[in-house]
């Protein structure tokens, strides 16, 4: 704790800068891995959009400006980027920034141990990103990976170079850092919490951290099974596991990768919706509408999350369609349980609209067209039209990409004063939204009405349909302008660190107790703790002298779960 | 049960046996979730080998060498010797409860030297299996499965020895013996995921 302030006050300023990375490098702090998780996921969703405009560019018009072996290779390497080296670590940066201050922690339980797992990630996706370097090229087999196109073995002319490899052990790498890491966010949930902070008290984004800490650890060891039995196959077992030819079984490994990627839809979305969640509880103005409901709603999404897999491979008639059918079905009642508590919360609230709470608006309509056109989807006469066109790419982009980024990049804007000590800066903030909105929309409404023509997905060219081209023109141009609207963010980021307003400690009139504490905190967290009384403590120490009496509090505000004194856990 | 009447503290027989009377500290909880994303892993596998099992053509070893057999003693002893040391494992863990860790030593030096001949004993079965990996999809199977349950027995065994040479050094008392009991947990899953899957799928599935 001594060593913070060295770092800015030593003489020399070469050597406190040495200190200052040293202390970076070496740090267990939850707060300093989460602000590395954040750069670090910026930096790698740079690189996948980048790669996006690629391919984007490539679609702009018929014919080709890239190789099909280089359009394999980039939409592969967008898909796992983004997914494995961007989704999931931003979730995992606010899961390890905010829920310790949530639950009043002093830190994780295992810091050390969460450390390691933000460094096997960092390896994991340094791994992946020099595929580029050998020989053969990266992975270029989809982010699904589907055997036997993965695989070296008799049937396959072409076999994918050591960049598949490199691919399987960077992703089992991934996926050992997420196990850590849930395993750290499970335990510190159940055994840190404050006194006085009860099960029914946590904020919301601290319940979805729980439960997408539950998906993580049941589902991800799955994943690791198939890709190392992938592995196997390709380094000696010569296809005995997925390879028709050799016995094997391909529906095998897409019955193992969606047992996992399923969930992980839910591992990316999930923390969206809490950080949402939260925002709502704030800029409302309002208690979150239904607190209990959301919990419910989300554990109930969490569980109807593992026996739905199988909607993935409804046209590869190796599934019991009814079943998965109806589950899946099942899903959009929690999903709508949230999407109307979110509304119903704005409703009679006294909604105020800086950036945040912008972004969380634009979730709930992304989110919306992504549940909606999901619904699609779940039947299955629908999608076995619907299959491997456009419309899947504009559906799962919609919801678990562009809503759970406009999510994380709510959480951007609302946790960057607690973070840094400063606020971004509104304006640019604004701007940001409108592109990154108007261009998320033209990318993927177009593809919504491409796929219902039949346009099929993954393939570097397309016939001169009529339409076609002008839609995929647009959708390129739409591309680009979201570009341009990071490119905002990104220079905000820049220069509101060095030029941003100060921000208080609450700058927000926050109500959870991460706004309890300076800002940025001090490495313990909490020189003290409020007195936790509801899952609004926050709001409970603002109005504490009108609203203390606990009976009269929650008599007059019978949505606000607080009122229990249950112990959790 | 109901809230206000006087908390007579009554912990579950079971939960009492594995992990004491006391509040299970962090590192305990962490283990039993880390135990859980294990069972998961091994699901993965053997739900493969069963998967593949049931709808193959190429189930028998492709080289025309026999599959392992389980009805000889000795795959039958050994399964029995890695699950019996659940037991010294388990004494282990009662004996450092009451401080007692000359018990606890000699307890897991019994678990090494067992689990250490356990692992010996998979080294030969591999070099007089009459099949390679690459010989078809029970040949794959079964050393994925075999391979990755020694691993972590392995792991489970370097876990021990750890805290073995921590008791030598004076660690653990009655108070402080959560890595004990940590090890004690792992060491129970390593055993039982041999015994009630792999040993009978390996050696037993036709
Ligand atoms: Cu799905």
């Amino acid at each position: 704790m001594a060593t913070l302030a060295g770092a800015q006050t030593t003489g020399y300023a070469g050597v406190a800068a040495w200190r200052t990375i040293l202390e970076w490098l070496t740090t267990v702090d939850h707060k300093k891995i989460g602000i590395m998780y954040l750069w670090a996921a910026g930096a790698f969703g740079l690189v996948g959009m980048a790669f996006s405009l690629v391919l984007r560019t490539e679609l702009m018009e018929t014919g080709t400006v890239i190789s099909a072996e280089a359009y394999n290779s980039l939409f592969t390497m967008h898909g796992s980027v983004m997914i494995f080296l961007f989704l999931l670590p931003i979730g995992a940066a606010f899961m390890n920034y905010s829920m310790p201050l949530q639950i009043g922690a002093l830190d994780m339980a295992f810091p050390r141990i969460n450390a390691l797992s933000f460094w096997i990630f960092l390896f994991g996706g340094v791994l992946l990103a020099m595929s580029f370097a050998v020989e053969g090229g990266t992975a270029s087999a989809g982010w699904t990976a589907y055997p036997p196109i993965t695989l070296d073995s008799g049937a396959n002319a072409e076999k994918p170079g050591s960049g598949m490899d490199m691919w399987l052990i960077g992703v089992i790498l991934l996926g050992q850092a997420s196990i850590f890491g849930s395993v750290n966010f499970l335990v510190t949930i159940f055994k840190m919490r404050a006194p006085g902070m009860t099960m029914w008290r946590m904020p919301l984004f601290t319940w979805t951290t729980m439960v997408t800490g539950l998906l993580i650890l049941l589902s991800t060891p799955v994943l690791a099974a198939a890709l190392v039995m992938g592995f196997i196959d390709r380094n000696g077992a010569g296809g005995a596991f997925f390879e028709p030819s050799q016995g094997g079984q391909p529906l095998l490994w897409q019955n193992l990768f969606w047992f996992y990627s399923h969930p992980a839809v839910y591992i990316m979305i999930l923390p969206a919706m809490g950080i949402v969640s939260d925002i709502f509880g704030v800029f409302t103005r309002r208690p979150i509408f239904g607190y209990r409901s959301m919990v419910l709603a989300l554990i109930a999404i969490g569980l109807l999350g593992f026996i739905v897999w199988a909607h993935h491979m409804f046209t590869t008639g190796g599934v019991f369609l009814p079943f998965f059918m109806g589950a899946t079905f099942l899903i959009a009642v929690p999903t709508g349980v949230k999407m109307f508590n979110w509304i119903t919360t704005m409703w009679r609230g006294s909604n105020v609209f800086p950036t945040a709470m912008l972004f969380s608006v634009g979730f709930l309509m992304l989110f919306l067209i992504g549940g909606i056109t999901g619904v699609f989807h779940a039947a299955v006469p629908v999608d076995f039209a619907l299959h491997d066109t456009y419309f899947v790419v504009g559906h799962f982009h919609y919801t678990m990409s562009i809503a759970a980024t406009f999510g994380f990049l709510a959480g951007c804007y609302y946790w960057f004063p607690k973070m840094f000590g400063k606020f971004m800066n509104e304006g640019l903030g604004k701007l940001h939204f409108w592109l990154l909105f108007v261009g998320v929309n033209l990318i993927f409404f177009t593809q919504l009405l491409l796929g219902l023509d039949g346009m099929p997905r993954r393939i570097n060219d397309y016939v001169a349909n009529p339409g076609w081209e002008l839609m995929n023109t647009i959708a390129t141009i739409g591309a680009f302008v979201s570009a341009a609207g990071m490119m905002v963010f990104f220079f905000n980021v820049f220069y509101s660190l060095k030029y941003g307003e100060r921000a208080s400690d609450d700058p927000w009139e926050g109500t959870t107790l991460e706004w309890a504490t300076s800002s940025p905190p001090p490495p313990h967290n909490f020189d003290s703790l409020p007195e936790i009384r509801s899952e609004r403590p926050l709001f409970d120490l603002r109005f504490g002298e009108r609203l203390a009496d606990d009976e009269h509090y929650h008599g007059h505000a019978p949505s606000n779960g607080g009122s229990s004194s249950k112990a959790g856990g | 049960m109901a809230a206000g009447t006087v908390s007579t503290k009554r912990v579950h027989p079971v939960r009492s046996f594995l992990v004491g009377d006391e509040p299970m500290p962090p590192a305990l909880w962490g283990i039993i979730f880390f135990i859980f994303s294990e069972i998961m892993f091994f699901s993965g596998l053997i739900a493969a080998m069963l998967a593949l099992h049931a709808d193959t053509l190429h189930w028998e070893p492709t080289n025309g060498g026999h599959r392992v057999h389980g009805d000889e003693l000795r795959p039958i002893l050994f399964t029995v010797m890695l699950v019996s040391t659940s037991v010294p494992m388990q004494i282990a863990a009662f004996a450092i409860r009451k401080g007692n860790r000359r018990l606890m030593l000699w307890m897991m030096g019994i678990v090494l030297v067992i689990g250490t001949a356990f692992i010996i004993n998979q080294g030969f079965e591999w070099g007089e299996a009459m099949f390679g990996i690459s010989d078809g999809t029970y040949a794959a199977s079964f050393y994925t499965l075999t391979g990755f349950h020694g691993a972590h027995v392995i792991g489970g065994l370097v876990f021990i020895l750890a805290q073995f040479v921590r008791g030598l050094l004076g660690h653990f008392d009655a108070k402080r013996n959560t890595a004990v009991e940590a090890a004690t947990l792992y060491w129970h899953f390593v055993g039982f995921v041999w015994l009630l899957v792999i040993f009978p799928l390996v050696f037993f599935l036709s």
